[in-house]
């Protein structure tokens, strides 16, 4: 039997900022990890991914991140993607700037 | 210090305008992602966890206060108000924009400086003492060997498409303070017998995945066929060099595979193929290059204003003893400013900082600024009667913390803090070891002793060279910590040995602790410094306060 497939959401860097973004169900790209649809068919998952990949003039480097849902939406189930939801630990450079 | 030539500023001006007309491509969707990362590569623009990543040569680490003013003014207009200097002697700007980039890169040839080959299977930026120049125990000032090399190499048509990145490092001095034996090449200014200038050739060390330290492929090459012998090392690698797996393709597994004495052979035999093509242009070159680096003139004066500071004022003394070093020109210094404050990021100064460090160099500094590659800058020629007012200075902007070579002096790479290739971070943990020791009071007593960390395998943090060395990992999506010990990045180059098993990002620090400990009650007297310990009583003690003496009898049985 193939493994389980996990919760997952479409994720990429802005070709124009660099910064992380995630596709919304509405196919748009927030910076926001609340905004993300999460991808629970794995079909429609490599669909998503195909399309997202196509938008070369958008984003760079788009690929499926793992995520766990909660009541507060989608969250992070590696640190690598916690910190790509909020930027690095020396400063407040990063997300962490919009989020408070 | 060497200018551009008209040449070098047309040809730096023409790689802008090509790559500025390659990101408008980019942009409006002509290149795709694809075929734009190359030419983004070859100009130092890499894309990072959370934003571009600017990388900038600074050729040998020598820069002169224009430069540091421009760097300083870039990290405002078009980054974030700083900059983090390298273990490789570049800057790097973490928060540049796609669209800016043409911008910052005009910015610096304004200044003579670019991204070139920063990145990219080339060779890269030359590295070489940051006391260059200045140090007493130089036999030769390494940088016009450096910069000679640098033209030799840049946009060397042979040399663009290599199995992989080359790196050169070259000090003029016994005491290697460039790491010469963990490059592809490493190069020794000596002298035989007969007194000629020539060079020690050190090939195929490395860190990385596969730590190497360098052989002696030639153990006297004469100074005037340096380009020549070059050029043949790096052809016959460009050959025999894997292309099938990236891992295996760095010169350091092509001698190891090949081993030392058939890559000999087979440099002995292309370079005498090559020596006839260069027709001594290279040697009329290096003459040139070399009146470029002729020393400041020097002034003679009182040292009074030094000995009256030195014997009062403790805090002035403490910087003094720990990161002033000695000059060769009678009564000046080098005065090392530590980018290492504690529990700041091991390397970043503000633009602030960096106008500061530039005034002074202007000042008192004839004009010079180094970037060492443990992330530290340096004034590399400072009267000391100008040393009060420059510590003076250095403290008013955080810049004059009395640390270099201790505990808290640590070289720590980008981590997963910005690196996208990384799999823990290692800023905090060096935040937090310098902040412990800062609260211990210790550091003074614990003396020389050199923390290298890196969050990936790919070692960009030095960490098999470092006393102690931490390698960051990803262990079933946790960070994980590895400890070596033992290593060692001078002349007497020694990849450092694993304890054991890793340890938990909260657990990183409390074992540094233990083996530090360990080592202030194995030492014989204040005097035998970390590693001279760790080579007399060996990994056992060290082992036991990490893991007990449960894992020892385990291990025994
Ligand atoms: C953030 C972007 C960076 C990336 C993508 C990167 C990538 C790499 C890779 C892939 C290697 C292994 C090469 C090999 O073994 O073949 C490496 C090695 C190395 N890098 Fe980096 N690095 C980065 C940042 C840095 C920084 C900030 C420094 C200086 C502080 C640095 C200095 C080095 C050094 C000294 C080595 C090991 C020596 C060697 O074997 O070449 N790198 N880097
Ligand atoms: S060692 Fe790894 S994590 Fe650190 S900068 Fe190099 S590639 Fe990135």
């Amino acid at each position: 039997m193939p493994a389980k497939f996990t919760p997952k959401v479409v994720t990429a860097n802005a070709l124009l900022e660099g910064d992380v973004v995630y596709l919304t169900a509405r196919d748009e790209w927030s910076r926001r990890l609340s905004d993300a649809k999460v991808l629970t068919d794995e079909a429609d998952a490599q669909i998503r991914l195909i399309d997202a990949s196509a938008r070369a003039s958008e984003v760079v480097g788009v690929y499926l991140a793992d995520v766990a849902t909660t009541d507060a939406g989608p969250k992070p189930t590696h640190f690598r993607e916690d910190f790509r939801t909020r930027g690095p630990s020396n400063y407040a450079h990063g997300k962490q700037v919009e989020a408070l | 210090m060497y200018r551009y030539t008209d040449f070098d500023t047309a040809f730096v001006a023409e790689r802008n305008a090509q790559f500025r007309a390659q990101v408008e491509r980019r942009i409006d969707g002509s290149l795709t992602e694809d075929e734009f990362k190359p030419l983004r590569l070859m100009n130092g623009l890499y894309l990072q966890l959370h934003a571009y990543m600017l990388r900038v040569a600074v050729p040998y680490g020598t820069l002169n206060s224009a430069q540091m003013r421009q760097l300083a003014m870039i990290a405002d207009r078009w980054d974030k108000g700083y900059g983090h200097f390298t273990t490789r002697q570049n800057i790097q700007f973490n928060w540049p924009k796609l669209r800016d980039v043409p911008d910052m890169l005009d910015a610096l040839a304004e200044v003579q400086m670019h991204a070139i080959q920063t990145s990219g299977n080339t060779i890269r930026n030359v590295t070489a003492d940051h006391f260059a120049g200045a140090a007493a125990d130089e036999i030769a000032d390494p940088r016009p060997v450096a910069e000679l090399i640098r033209q030799w190499s840049t946009d060397h048509p042979e040399f663009q498409f290599l199995p992989r990145k080359f790196k050169v490092a070259v000090t003029g001095s016994p005491n290697d303070r460039a790491v010469t034996k963990a490059h592809d090449i490493g190069l020794r200014m000596v002298r035989n017998d007969a007194g000629d200038a020539g060079f020690e050739v050190i090939v195929g060390g490395g860190l990385g995945r596969t730590p190497m330290i360098g052989k002696i492929i030639n153990s006297f090459l004469p100074e005037a066929d340096l380009l020549p012998y070059l050029e043949a090392i790096v052809s016959v690698w460009n050959l025999l060099g894997r292309r099938d797996n990236k891992y295996k393709s760095r010169i350091k597994i092509t001698v190891h595979e090949h081993g030392l004495d058939d890559i000999r052979a087979r440099v002995e035999e292309r370079f005498a193929l090559l020596k006839s093509a260069f027709t001594g242009i290279d040697q009329q070159l290096y003459a040139g290059i070399k009146a470029d680096f002729a020393p400041p003139a020097f002034s003679t004066r009182d040292t009074g204003p030094f000995d009256l500071s030195y014997a009062n004022d403790p805090v002035f003394r403490a910087w003094v003893d720990s990161n002033v070093n000695a000059h060769r020109a009678p009564g000046y210094a080098i005065a090392q400013i530590s980018l290492k404050a504690h529990g700041a990021t091991p390397g970043d100064a503000t633009s602030d900082q960096m106008r500061l460090m530039a005034d002074l160099a202007a000042q008192y500094g004839h004009d010079e600024l180094r970037v060492s590659h443990e992330q530290n800058i340096v004034l590399p020629h400072v009267h000391k009667a100008d040393l009060p007012a420059v510590h003076a200075a250095l403290k008013t902007l955080g810049l004059a913390t009395a640390n270099i070579g201790k505990i808290s002096d640590i070289i720590a790479c980008p981590g997963m803090d910005y690196c996208a290739l990384a799999t823990a971070r290692s800023i905090p943990v060096a935040q937090e070891i310098a902040t412990r020791y800062n609260e211990l009071k210790l550091e003074n007593d614990i003396g020389d002793l050199k923390i290298k960390i890196s969050g990936c395998i790919n070692a960009c943090g030095h960490h098999h060279v470092g006393h102690i060395g931490i390698l960051g990992l990803d262990r079933a999506g946790v960070e994980n910590y590895q400890i070596t010990l033992g290593g060692d990045h001078t002349e007497t180059a020694q990849v450092g040995q694993r304890t054991g098993p890793g340890f938990a990002y909260d657990e990183i620090v409390p074992a540094v602790e233990r083996i530090v400990d360990t080592y202030l009650s194995e030492r014989t007297d204040a005097d035998e410094t970390f590693i001279d310990t760790f080579r007399r009583v060996g990994m056992t003690p060290f082992k036991t306060a990490l893991y007990g003496e449960a894992e020892k009898r385990a291990k025994a049985a």
